[in-house]
């Protein structure tokens, strides 16, 4: 149990997939100039997530990983189709968000307003290949662990997109130097944002 | 095919700094020279032929399932990278970790296949892939230079700032403990785009 509060707090504050590695920035600095459509996107991320992260763990448990054709054939122990894991990671992935899309669109419409343009996007997004190749390598021991990964980071990259469409709506007040607006401030102050994240990291848990 | 097909994207339109593609999978790289450049290789040589492969095919793929062939395409190719890599650089390779495999969700790549793949030749496409490539990797090399240099005080492994310079060895010189972090990374790429901009003296953005 406490493990797994550790991989939540961990993912969301000292781990951050945007702070601390860059993952999702495109679609992060592209959605993010109001609050509204920034929710959008989080939340279809988070969602996107928490479905993929643990669907791609059972695809590494239980046919990818070093000798984990074994429970087929005895003789297959010594397979490693590890290899495979980035082709099929991208694939399960665009597979589920065109499923997601495709439900959503189907029982709940005013969800899919909502979502329904960030959804395409998702496929792309670093983040959630990211979220997956992270959980391949760090070799989480179970599912209740990954379900925590995924949640927490999904949480995380949602956080930090809301908080820079806020910052980025006050900032059309203020008198930036004019090479610098739009994109140039805004990784400058995802940076400094980045910085204050950091200060999570004495948190030991 | 003419020369400014070429030399654009590795100036006037360079990928990161205008376009603000594909900061994803990679800042998290330029901590030290040496995985930047390794790093800088793989995404051209990727572009540059699943540029060239997609533009082979460009007429044949049916337009529905194009993202889903192009990522497949992709993804094969960082496959064959990261297993090169892994033959033959392996402590390049553990540095680089999960942004190998992150090279499939880089937006430049996608953008370049939709953007210019799918309507031209396999030539120019291959020149377009390459030239995208190398103006993203000259982006990685200088956030890479300034990081190392003033983080760690060595190039490419190599000490630059002589010892005795350092406090400890009775000098007044110190490393700046910030660039080794990550929001150093997406502070000195404002920077950059600040430059550009100013350059340029118009915003795209």
């Amino acid at each position: 149990m406490v493990t797994v509060v550790d991989i939540f707090i961990k993912s969301i504050f000292t781990e951050n997939l945007i702070f601390a590695y860059f993952l999702g920035m495109c679609s992060y600095l592209a959605v993010s100039k109001t609050v509204k459509t920034a929710t959008g996107l989080g939340i279809a991320v988070l969602f996107v997530l928490l479905i993929t992260v643990p669907v791609n763990y059972l695809l590494h448990k239980y046919v990818l990983a070093p000798g984990a054709l074994e429970h087929i054939k005895p003789e297959w122990a010594t397979v490693d189709l590890s290899f495979l894991s980035f082709i099929l990671f991208i694939a399960v992935i665009a597979a589920i968000v065109q499923l997601v899309e495709m439900i959503i669109e189907k029982y709940s419409p005013a969800l899919y307003n909502n979502l329904g343009i960030f959804l395409p996007l998702i496929a792309v997004n670093c983040a959630i290949l990211g979220a997956s190749l992270f959980m391949q390598e760090r070799d989480y021991s179970s599912i209740s662990h990954v379900f925590a990964y995924a949640l927490g980071s999904g949480l995380g990259w949602l956080l930090a997109i809301v908080s820079i469409a806020a910052i980025r709506e006050k900032l059309s007040y203020s008198n930036i130097p004019a090479p610098m607006r739009g994109l140039g401030i805004s990784f400058i102050i995802t940076g400094l944002m980045g910085i204050a994240f950091m200060s999570f990291m004495g948190i030991a848990l | 095919m003419n020369k400014r097909t070429f030399l654009d994207p590795l100036f006037r339109s360079s990928p990161v700094p205008v376009l603000a593609l594909g900061i994803c999978s990679a800042l998290a790289v330029t901590v030290k020279l040496e995985p930047a450049l390794v790093m800088a290789l793989a995404v051209t040589l990727v572009t540059g032929f699943s540029e060239l492969l997609l533009s082979l095919i460009r007429n044949t793929i049916p337009n529905r399932i194009r993202i889903i062939v192009q990522l497949m395409v992709v993804a094969t190719l960082v496959i064959l990278v990261d297993q090169v890599l892994k033959a033959f650089a392996w402590e390049i390779s553990k540095q680089l970790s999960v942004f190998v495999g992150l090279i499939i969700t880089n937006c430049i790549i996608m953008g370049r296949i939709e953007a210019f793949a799918l309507n031209n030749k396999p030539l120019p496409a291959f020149m377009d892939g390459i030239a995208n490539g190398l103006g993203y990797g000259i982006v990685l090399v200088v956030v890479a230079v300034v990081r190392e240099l003033l983080g760690s005080g060595t190039l490419m492994g190599y000490r630059i700032v002589p010892e005795h310079w350092y406090v400890s060895q009775g000098g007044f010189y110190e490393n700046n403990g910030l660039f080794i972090l990550p929001p150093m990374a997406l502070i000195l790429v404002g920077l950059l785009v600040w430059i550009y901009n100013a350059k340029q003296a118009k915003s795209v953005w």
